[in-house]
């Protein structure tokens, strides 16, 4: 599935430990997109910042959008399994999290993990 | 990837062989069930070791097939889960919980095996 | 940034030859003549380099003949990478060389300053040879000084290249022993965790314990905190994932000697304390473990 989004973590030089996490990531939200948008596009890029190297993912879709961001992303890592949007989940597999959601124009999350 | 699926005296050992689609997991859960039943199996185990990334879905369809199994009166073990998968599961909030887990094949046999006995004595 | 200046090094180390900076015949018959002087020279240029040395206060660490010993060495791979163009062999040399008083204390601008000293020395005694013909000096130098800094950038990069490698490898060391893994008994692990938790730290942790619950086969974990006054939310919460996640692989973790700030921390970041088994101290966590396992200690007199 996420074969070769993994196959650019492991050449970043990305540990297993988190070559495991950036793909459970992707797997995420992908199913995030098929499940609310049917429809979308997942980028993978390295970046490089000031002294490391990283990769970023971008998650777009033109689907329904997200009215109420912060109820989407309300933490609740004790309710075990919790199956919304995984969004929480996602943050917390991640470095850096950021999502701009427009409601009926479609949602971006763009998440970011360093190397260690 | 279609799940095989042994029968080993009164247990049924599925072997996860590499990535599922989510149309192997729901194929899966019903191919179990089926054998469940007709087979009057007392536990399952479910044999994750090859399996690199697991998401919510795969986990609760995992967590569905052990409440259905239970509603059998079977027993279910999953076991094998890789210590990154797990680490990547319990950052996604998925913990399974309600559901057994075992280090691997032979110590999820050691568990039936000893409930087994229990529910005899 | 490492890995840039790695690149960098590679462009000097494969077997790059000093390229003529003026297109004519003379670069060589220059370089020769540059050779053969420093060769002639070799006692007094030396000795002027080890006084400089010793003037500037460099290398503190070591005494006087081994200053002199180290000296002669690289001034001799000094003269073979001018003559044949070749830095393998400095190379090589400044990197035992870094192995060798890494361990002894010697910073960067030690050796750094050294072999600028070397150069400035050379150069000096140049100047006092060609000082007659200005025109010869010059060219002289357009060979010389090029070589010169890719030879103190060899040597330099060499050191701090050794140094890092150390330095990652006692990072490794420290971080592996901060953090021990300890079987104690057939399938009981135990995890004493000391000082302060960060969250590298406890990233480490975690995985160590995950891999030491498969090739241990343990089936109870005992986490004692007994040695850390204090863990913030993302700690806590990060202790918490390692209890979950040991689980998901079939161990049980008893976690021991929750200072009141740590407790006061698992609450107020919403853990449910009901789903992690503790124990006030080690001993009880061991207890509470042995039960698990099914074992019974008693004393020997009363097993008799």
């Amino acid at each position: 599935m996420a074969a070769d989004e993994v196959r650019v973590a492991i050449k970043l030089g990305f540990s297993s430990g988190d070559i495991t996490l950036i793909a459970t990531a992707i797997s995420e939200l992908a199913r995030n997109i098929l499940s609310y948008a049917r429809q979308g596009e997942i980028l993978l890029r390295t970046v490089d910042g000031s002294n490391r190297t990283g990769i970023l993912i971008v998650a777009s879709d033109e689907g329904p959008g997200i009215s109420d961001i912060r109820q989407a992303l309300r933490d609740g890592f004790s309710t075990s399994g919790s199956l919304g949007m995984g969004l929480p989940g996602v943050r917390r597999l991640m470095d850096e999290f950021e999502i701009t959601s427009e409601p009926m124009h479609g949602t971006t999350v763009k998440v970011k993990k360093w190397k260690q | 990837m279609e799940v095989p699926i042994l029968k080993q005296g009164s247990y049924l050992i599925a072997t996860v062989q590499g990535a599922l689609t989510d149309a192997d997991l729901l194929e899966l859960r019903a191919a179990l069930l089926e054998r469940v039943v007709r087979m009057r199996s007392q536990g399952v185990i479910l044999d994750l070791t090859a399996l690199d990334v697991m998401d919510s879905f795969a986990s609760r369809t995992i967590r569905e097939i052990a409440d259905m199994i239970r509603l059998r009166g079977a027993a279910t073990v999953i076991v094998g889960i890789q210590p990154e998968v797990a680490f990547a599961m319990v950052q996604l909030g998925l913990t399974l919980e309600e559901v057994t887990t075992a280090l691997d094949l032979e110590e999820g046999l050691a568990y039936l095996n000893q409930k087994s006995k229990e529910a005899r004595i | 940034m490492v890995r840039k200046r790695n690149e960098d090094v590679v462009v000097f180390t494969q077997n790059t030859t000093i390229e003529a900076t003026e297109s004519n015949q003379t670069a060589p018959r220059l370089l020769r003549e540059l050779v053969a002087h420093l060769r002639q020279n070799r006692t007094p240029l030396r000795e002027e380099w080890v006084r400089r040395i010793t003037e500037a206060q460099l290398l503190t660490a070591m005494s006087k003949p081994e200053i002199f010993a180290e000296a002669t060495s690289v001034y001799d791979s000094y003269v073979v990478a001018l003559e044949t163009g070749t830095f393998e062999a400095l190379q090589n040399y400044a990197r035992s060389l870094s192995e060798r008083i890494i361990p002894r204390g010697v910073e960067t601008h030690e050796v750094i300053g050294i072999v600028l000293l070397l150069r400035d020395v050379l150069a000096r005694s140049l100047f006092a040879k060609y000082q007659g013909n200005f025109e010869e000096l010059n060219r002289i130098l357009d060979a010389y000084e090029p070589a010169a800094n890719r030879i103190a950038n060899t040597v330099a990069v060499g050191f701090v290249q050794e140094r890092e490698r150390i330095i990652r490898q006692q990072q490794e060391a420290i971080r592996e022993l901060s953090t021990p893994v300890l079987p104690v008994r057939e399938r009981l692990l135990i995890l004493p965790i000391i000082g302060v938790m960060d969250p590298q730290r406890a990233r480490q942790l975690t995985e160590q314990l995950l891999h030491g619950i498969r090739t241990n086969r343990a089936k109870v974990v005992v986490i004692d905190t007994t040695g850390v006054a204090a863990m913030d939310g993302t700690v806590a919460n990060h202790l918490v994932l390692t209890v979950q996640a040991s689980r998901l692989l079939g161990a049980t973790v008893i976690v021991t000697g929750l200072s009141p700030e740590i407790a006061q921390t698992l609450v107020t970041i919403g853990v449910d304390l009901n789903k992690m088994n503790t124990a006030g101290d080690l001993q009880g966590g061991i207890e509470q473990a042995e039960r698990l396992l099914g074992y019974k200690v008693i004393p020997i007199a009363e097993a008799s």
